[in-house]
């Protein structure tokens, strides 16, 4: 073997030998393999067909008096349904864009028209504990909107976030109304 | 690797001689562990956390594999699981509670090994890549010990993988995305805790492994010692066995006898109450703390309560927590003094206490809800654990005027007059 590789090199530009080739050929194969091995091992990991599948729900708000609020759970998430009173959305619609961290107004965060049912998930934005304000009784924080006591992040009367380390406003999932008193969410 | 005077495995009955032919482990233990392998005569006490937290890693693989034959990784059954092995399984009690206070053991001896490194100067040359080693065990500690404590699947296991999972969320972009990876949902549930099981099952064999290679790296210089002056003949030092196996098996009984206190008159001392209420996705305790080896760094992920250079308070607070590990990785590099023992380094002593009690504050911080007063402490504490690193260390190797260093360990021992002054050894 040594003796072929040595004749096939010999003489000037013939540095590339033919072994290189199948060398990086065979590398190249095997690294192809490796990776497509590899794969399906990291995505088995990622949320399985039935976990997305419990994507959507409907639920019954008809009960919800105005300034009341429940929590349903949605995707294993706490989800937040709340029927603000006027003086809350008028207060939430006097606070100016530029005082915000995560700008958004409430018209934004709402339907058209049903400007009064503010729906978020109860996943605080910074690491996830769920804020109070849902329960009846529970500490709405100082801007009247939900509490969060794990880190003391504050949460207006839109649930957009004001004080606390939390970056964002807590989510509003896609939802969208079945009729007057059904929501459905996802 | 060792010395040339270490004594030479020769076995005598010939069953261990045929064995030595075939498979020569016996002589890789008699010149790991056993009297082939030479010791500085003049180690302390401090020396003895190596060996206890080998044994603690023995004793947790021990206690865990005979509980994982009780357990249940279910999101429906895994909280009755445990209770279960503590009220029905014979003896079930004593593995669950021997595991729990296991783990506080290990983590009491671990950072006691820690500091003796940094009070010694044992992660400088040519030790290095025995403290990176040592580094690596303590991520990956710190990896089991978190999964662990989401197995029970109480309300503190399910709300500290929330928030802990919920640092991943910090990375701009992916980091949603890689959260929903780690536990296969939107939220803990079944698939993580399967995963973590499987993990925390997986880690304590991975770091075993990790502690032969740390041993082989110690094993090529050899132990340093409490002078940090090399070895430089046989007088200087005593064969492994039975000179510090004797001297590690008194420690080992004094670690047992702390360990039986802790785990049969105060089992639920060191953990926390609400985690004998089963999980609740819809309901955050009042205040979440993680276990107490973790409040130091608890309390430098917190430290950050304000957005600063572009960078989100949520992001800073865990690059600053991981960051914090990760200086130790460079430490070998930050510390440039050749001096290594702080008995020979005036003003370095001093700093190292100061860092011993910093770490401590962390620590009340961490434990603490974040209000008030503990909110500033923490702040500064934290700034000062970064201070010490990247500001302390460096201009104190560089000004400190060492003590002299004495000749030999030998002329340590003997109490002979140092005759250099100041020279690295
Ligand atoms: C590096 C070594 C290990 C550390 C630091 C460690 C740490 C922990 C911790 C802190 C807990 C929670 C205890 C509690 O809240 O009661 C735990 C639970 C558990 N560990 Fe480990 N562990 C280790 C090795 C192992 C091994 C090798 C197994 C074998 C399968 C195991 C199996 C379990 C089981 C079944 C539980 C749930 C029972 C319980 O919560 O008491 N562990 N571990
Ligand atoms: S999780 Fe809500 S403030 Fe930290």
């Amino acid at each position: 073997m040594t003796t072929l590789e040595q004749t096939e090199t010999t003489g000037e530009g013939h540095d590339v030998r033919r072994r290189d080739f199948i060398n990086i050929a065979a590398v190249s194969f095997a690294g192809v393999g490796a990776v497509a091995v590899v794969l399906p091992l990291v995505n088995q990991m990622n949320p399985s067909a039935d976990v997305l599948a419990l994507a959507s729900i409907e639920v019954d708000i008809s009960k919800i008096a105005p300034g009341q609020a429940i929590k349903t759970l949605w995707r294993k998430q706490p989800v937040f349904i709340r029927n603000l009173t006027p003086k809350e959305i008028a207060e939430a619609n006097a606070v100016p864009l530029s005082e915000l961290r995560d700008p958004q107004t409430l018209a934004e965060r709402t339907t058209a028209g049903k400007e009064n049912w503010l729906i978020t998930l109860g996943v605080c934005t910074h690491l996830g504990c769920v804020p109070l304000g849902a329960g009846e009784g529970e500490n709405r924080g100082p801007f009247g909107g939900y509490f969060c006591p794990c880190h003391g992040s504050a949460y207006d009367t839109a649930a957009r976030i004001r004080k606390g380390p939390a970056p964002k406003n807590l989510q509003v999932p896609e939802h969208s109304f079945k009729s007057d008193t059904v929501v459905q969410i996802g | 690797m060792s010395f040339p005077w270490a004594n030479h495995y020769a076995p005598k009955h010939p069953l261990m001689r045929w064995m030595d032919e075939k498979l020569p482990l016996p002589r890789l233990v008699y010149n790991a562990v056993g009297a082939g392998y030479p010791v500085p005569r003049n180690l302390n006490y401090m020396w003895n956390f190596g060996v206890l937290a080998g044994a603690a890693l023995v004793i947790q693989i021990i206690t865990g594999v005979v509980m994982a034959m009780h357990y249940a990784a279910n999101a429906g059954v895994a909280f009755d699981s445990i209770e279960h092995t503590v009220r029905d399984v014979n003896a079930g009690w004593a593995m669950r509670y021997a595991h729990a206070n296991g783990a506080s053991m290990f983590f009491i001896v671990v950072y006691l090994h820690i500091f003796r490194g940094l009070y010694y100067g044992s992660y400088k040359a040519p030790r290095e890549m025995v403290w990176l080693l040592g580094v690596v065990i303590f991520l990956l500690m710190m990896a089991t010990a978190f999964m662990g404590y989401v197995l029970p699947w109480g309300q503190m296991s399910f709300w500290g993988a929330q928030v802990i999972t919920g640092f991943f969320s910090a990375i701009p972009v992916v980091g949603e995305p890689i959260r929903e990876w780690l536990l296969g949902g939107f939220a803990p549930d079944n698939a993580a805790l399967n995963r973590f099981f499987s993990l925390h099952y997986l880690l304590p064999f991975v770091i075993a492994g990790v502690i032969i290679l740390h041993i082989w790296a110690l094993h090529i210089p050899g132990s340093s010692n409490p002078t940090g002056v090399e070895v430089k003949g046989p007088q200087d030092t005593v064969p492994f066995h039975p000179y510090y196996t004797a001297k590690d098996g008194f420690g080992l009984g004094v670690f047992l006898v702390i360990f039986s206190i802790l785990m049969f008159f105060a089992p639920n001392a060191l953990g926390h109450p609400d985690n004998y209420i089963p999980a609740n996705p819809l309901s955050t305790p009042a205040h979440i703390v993680p276990e107490w080896y973790f409040w130091p760094f608890y309390a430098i992920l917190r430290a950050f309560t304000f957005n600063f250079l572009w960078i989100p308070a949520k992001l800073w607070g865990v690059l600053a927590m991981f960051g914090a590990i990760a200086l130790l990785f460079f430490l070998p590099w930050i510390d440039r003094s050749p001096v290594r023992s702080a008995r020979y380094r005036p003003m370095y002593k001093w700093f190292f206490w100061v860092l011993v009690l910093d770490v401590f504050v962390l620590g009340l911080c961490g434990m603490k809800p974040p209000e008030g007063v503990w909110v500033l402490l923490g702040q500064l504490a934290a700034i000062y654990y970064f201070a010490h690193f990247l500001i302390i260390l460096p201009i104190v190797s560089a000004i400190e005027r060492p003590l002299p260093l004495p000749m030999s360990i030998t002329a340590s021992v003997l109490g002979e007059e140092p005759a250099t002054t100041g020279q690295p050894a």
